[in-house]
């Protein structure tokens, strides 16, 4: 690590979130809790069909209801979009996404897909005044099944004219047909087909919406719960037609995202459109049953995955071939997601270059899909990690074995991957060492003997999970080559003020993981000033005009290291302020905790705070030097960050029940320097929980007519506390070379890993009676049947 | 109709229409937005309140079946001089909150907890909490909140 040596021992402690108070006595803001005095309240009526022709829209019983001041079709609102609402992330040149207002005209194409909306004085009187509108529909066959989209028997969008809007291939050979070659000459090879379920993010905090319009000349401000209001505001100045800079986006406290949080939706243009049109303020707030149908789900894939390996059990080659659910229309960043995972459907292993991935994604008549915590990686990992079990069992070796021997190795770091791809820093034996060591692998191999007899009803099952979160995104010029709309660096200011307390400005968009708290301690330590002498400045536009937010892990270790550069053009400016006054060479001095040394007379010293003073009076700096003492940068990260790591869980199968028992779940971490260790913790937690709710619990079901089964907290499984077990952490430490703090992210890492480390424990409960796999969500129902088609069906 | 409601030791008369939850009432009425609301099927604990101290989702009470009754909502949890509710405190101490947006509801629900169970086994804590909701932090720093707690 290449800390600059003025460090107070600031980071790496468990420091209390200064977040918290505000949120646990309730005195935070969430947007819905803001008192905007006048405002009408939106409501959207929304398609109960999957697929239907839109024949006419009667508004006029709706507009005659108590409290309602206007009703839109979306024919009514045609005029007020310069633009379709926005996908950034055109994956090929010739992908296909059909038109998408925020308003239906013609036709719906999921339940849920907004067809009217009223506005009106109270948020009561708007959701009664939608039942009132009267809409004829022609109902239209939907296509929910993606195989079924694929073969285009039933086109959803006629504009466009087939159910296929891209198909992506990443295919890298040394010579051609060398991955043919290598499974031709495999010693062994698996061929696995797994479906990663649709999911709901379901962040606790519904999504609201608050469009102001101020006083005089036309200036907008959007409130909105979101994770990204520097990109809602480009995109919505793009897509109504105004001009950017009379747009303010503010994202107050905001619960959780998760992804979902992580797009331009259809009602925050809706509430600025209307705002502009009525003069008044906007607002709205979503059910959770609305939501459920209009937030975008997040995984829906096919995956189909062959390994070949060599007779030691060795990768010698990878295909992969997918089918990606898009939904209904293309999000903000929807047809990405899957291309996020296809560097990593080689995991943490060595493969030569003998890889072979291709994705089609398809349109069906069901909410957009997006990004969900992970995007694309946690679906790569379950793939590879599922699979490795399966070569394992091929072969006849134990999983953990047959991933140590195919590992990276720790001496080939910085490690350029077979897609070209650099990974920064790994040492997976020795996180895989300390997650054996901690659940005790070898014991309960040996319990397994005695267990996992004949005729035994409660079987123990050990599962295992080595990952990689490509995270941090990223940089810019790798974005490009995968034709994704924006850049990928983050902006950061920082600023001594007269008295010595410190203002950083950052483009980071948190929204619960304690950004305030953490880089606090970042200035903190670079600065030589207590956390309690930094201001974090964020998620408003107007204070904190430059920023690309916060998603994919990128916050700590693309915005954090921006805050830590811009930290040092500071000292750097300082610098020569304290020299000036000192009279030496800025060259002969030395800053450590918060004061200016010459070198070798400790005697003549100044501390920052004076220099403070003198940077804002200006009386006596050096010739040519700007008073005040700030600094701007925008941080390009050179690469991605590649935190790594390895996950078991131990499970107890009831095979009578089908019950799944979760015993034990290790979390093995690696995320480089840890800037705030309580922090780190929290995420792997909450992570490890999301994913387990993927394995266990959690699916967005949805029938042959395009119904959503699921569209309530009572039929979605979200899962509570007394559904998961407690979670054991440990951590590795192995620093990142490309940024100057070490750090690398974690806020997907546990959502990541645990999937496949809990569906492999199930398996292998499982597996003395056969059963080679188990769909998700492995409910008991579920875990019974496959139980019951292994046995052949005798049970 | 008319009603009156103590809240937080403040008494409350005022007009609501039948229909109008108790958790509305609060937030929109009273303008007390510490209560959250993150659903509408009474899954989620969110708008958990005390009624006549005991643990209540505010969602599945009307706010006419409230009349009379005296209510403490999470900003009645501190004490008047700002310090923290041994509760919050340990939630702090725990990192038991992430976004903060099941908080309010987690805090009152764990205070009804403890008040019925005072020295309450892991499982019997995840047990109590299984009225709430949170998507953050897996429950892990949750539940050891409660614990410490209880301990202190
Ligand atoms: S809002 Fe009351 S239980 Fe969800
Ligand atoms: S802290 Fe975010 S939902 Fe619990």
């Amino acid at each position: 690590m290449t800390m600059t040596d003025n460090t107070t021992g600031v980071l790496g402690q468990r420091l209390l979130r200064r977040e918290d108070p505000a949120l646990l006595t309730g005195e935070a803001r969430y947007t819905s809790d803001l008192p905007i005095p006048g405002a009408l309240h939106l409501a959207v009526l929304r398609s109960p069909y999957a697929r239907a022709r839109i024949v006419s829209v009667d508004t006029s019983a709706a507009a005659a209801m108590p409290g309602v001041t206007a009703v839109f079709s979306g024919a009514d609102l045609a005029e007020a979009w310069a633009g379709p609402m926005p996908c950034a992330w055109p994956v090929t040149e010739d992908m296909k996404s059909p038109t998408h207002y925020p308003l239906a005209v013609g036709q719906a194409n999921y339940v849920g897909d907004g067809v009217a909306c009223v506005l009106a004085t109270s948020a009561t009187a708007a959701r009664d005044a939608i039942d009132a509108i009267d809409v004829e529909y022609e109902p239209l066959e939907a296509v929910i099944d993606l195989e079924d989209a694929l073969s285009d028997r039933v086109v959803i969008h006629d504009e466009i004219g087939t159910n296929r809007s891209y198909t992506w291939d990443l295919k890298i050979e040394e010579s051609e047909g060398q991955v043919d070659q290598a499974f031709a000459d495999a010693a062994y090879s698996v061929k696995e087909r797994y479906i990663q379920q649709r999911l709901i993010p379901a962040a606790m905090e519904p999504r609201a919406v608050a469009a102001i319009p101020q006083p005089f000349g036309g200036d907008m401000t959007l409130y909105s719960a979101t994770q990204v209001p520097h990109i809602l505001k480009v995109m919505t100045a793009l897509t109504l037609g105004i001009p950017e800079h009379q747009l303010r986006v503010v994202a107050p406290a905001v619960g959780g995202g998760f992804g979902s949080k992580l797009n331009v939706y259809a009602e925050e243009l809706l509430c600025v459109a209307l705002a502009k049109r009525t003069g008044s303020p906007v607002r709205w707030t979503e059910t959770r049953s609305e939501g459920n149908q209009a937030t975008i789900h997040g995984r829906g894939q096919i995956q189909d995955i062959e390994l070949a390996a060599d007779s030691d059990g060795r990768l010698t080659a990878v295909r992969v071939r997918l089918i990606g659910d898009m939904g209904a229309y293309l999000q903000l960043v929807t047809p990405g997601v899957p291309l996020l995972g296809a560097f990593l459907y080689a995991g943490v292993y060595e493969l030569p270059k003998a890889y072979d991935f291709s994705c089609t994604s398809v349109f069906t008549n069901m909410t957009p899909t997006d990004a969900y915590r992970g995007a694309g990686r946690p679906e790569a990992t379950y793939a590879i990690e599922r699979a490795m079990d399966s070569l394992a069992a091929e072969i006849g070796i134990d999983p953990l074995e047959l991933r140590r021997r195919n590992f990276i190795p720790t001496a080939s770091y910085p490690y350029e991957a077979m897609t070209g791809l650099v990974y920064d820093s790994g040492d997976h034996d020795r996180a895989a060492t300390l997650a054996a060591d901690m659940i005790d692998y070898a014991g309960v191999r040996a319990r397994q003997q005695t267990q996992n007899v004949p005729g035994a009803t409660k079987r123990l099952g050990i599962g295992v999970s080595t990952y990689f979160e490509m995270c941090g995104l990223a940089p810019s010029r790798v974005l490009a080559s995968l034709n994704y709309g924006a850049g990928g660096w983050e902006a950061a200011t920082v600023r001594v003020l007269p008295t010595n307390k410190i203002q950083v400005v950052t483009g980071t968009a948190p929204h619960g993981q304690g950004h305030e708290t953490a880089w606090s301690m970042i200035v903190a330590e670079k600065m030589g000033v207590s956390p309690d002498d930094v201001d974090v400045l964020h998620s408003d536009t107007a204070i904190a005009p430059l920023g690309l937010d916060t998603y994919g892990s990128r916050s700590l270790s693309v915005g954090g290291v921006a805050i830590a550069i811009a930290c040092d053009k500071v000292i750097d400016k300082a610098k020569q302020i304290a020299a000036h006054q000192l009279e030496a060479n800025p060259d002969d001095l030395e800053f450590s905790g918060g004061e200016f040394r010459v070198a070798g007379s400790p005697d003549r010293a100044m501390p920052l705070a004076a220099v403070a003073f003198e940077a804002f009076t200006a009386h006596n700096l050096p010739d040519g030097l700007e008073p005040n003492l700030e600094a701007h940068t925008t941080y390009d990260p050179p690469n991605f960050s590649w935190p790594f790591g390895t996950h078991m869980c131990l499970v107890e199968v009831d095979t009578e029940t089908g019950q799944v028992d979760v015993l034990k779940y290790v979390a093995v971490d690696d995320c480089g320097n840890q800037v705030n260790p309580l922090i780190v913790d929290g995420q792997v937690h909450g992570g490890v929980v999301q994913g387990l709710a993927q394995a266990l619990y959690e699916e967005a079901v949805y029938d042959s007519d395009g119904n959503l089964q699921t569209s309530t907290l009572a039929e979605y499984l979200v899962p509570a506390a007394s559904d998961v077990p407690a979670i054991e952490t440990g951590h590795t430490v192995t620093p990142s070379p490309t940024n100057q703090l070490g750090v690398k992210g974690i806020g997907e890492a546990g959502t990541i890993a645990s999937t496949p480390a809990v569906i492999n424990a199930v398996v292998d409960a499982l597996s003395g009676l056969g059963v080679r796999d188990v769909p998700m969500p492995a409910s008991p129902n579920t875990v019974w049947r496959a139980i019951n088609e292994a046995q052949g069906g005798q049970q | 109709m008319e009603i009156t409601v103590t809240i937080n030791g403040k008494s409350h008369t005022a007009d609501v229409e039948p229909r109008t939850l108790l958790v509305q009432f609060i937030r929109e009425q009273v303008g007390l937005t510490g209560t959250n609301i993150g659903c509408d099927t009474s899954s989620c604990g969110a708008c958990s309140v005390h009624v006549d101290g005991e643990a209540a989702k505010s969602c599945t009470l009307l706010a006419v079946q409230a009349d009379g009754c005296s209510i403490t909502t999470i900003e009645g949890m501190a004490a008047a001089d700002g310090t923290l509710h041994p509760m919050q405190q340990a939630f702090m101490e725990n990192h038991g909150l992430q976004c903060g947006y099941c908080t309010p509801g987690m805090v009152m629900a764990a205070t009804s907890l403890l008040a019925e169970n005072p020295n309450p086994t892991e499982e019997e804590v995840r047990i109590g909490l299984e009225g709430n909701l949170c998507r953050c932090t897996g429950y892990h720093n949750i539940v050891q909140s409660v614990l410490a707690c209880a301990k202190s």
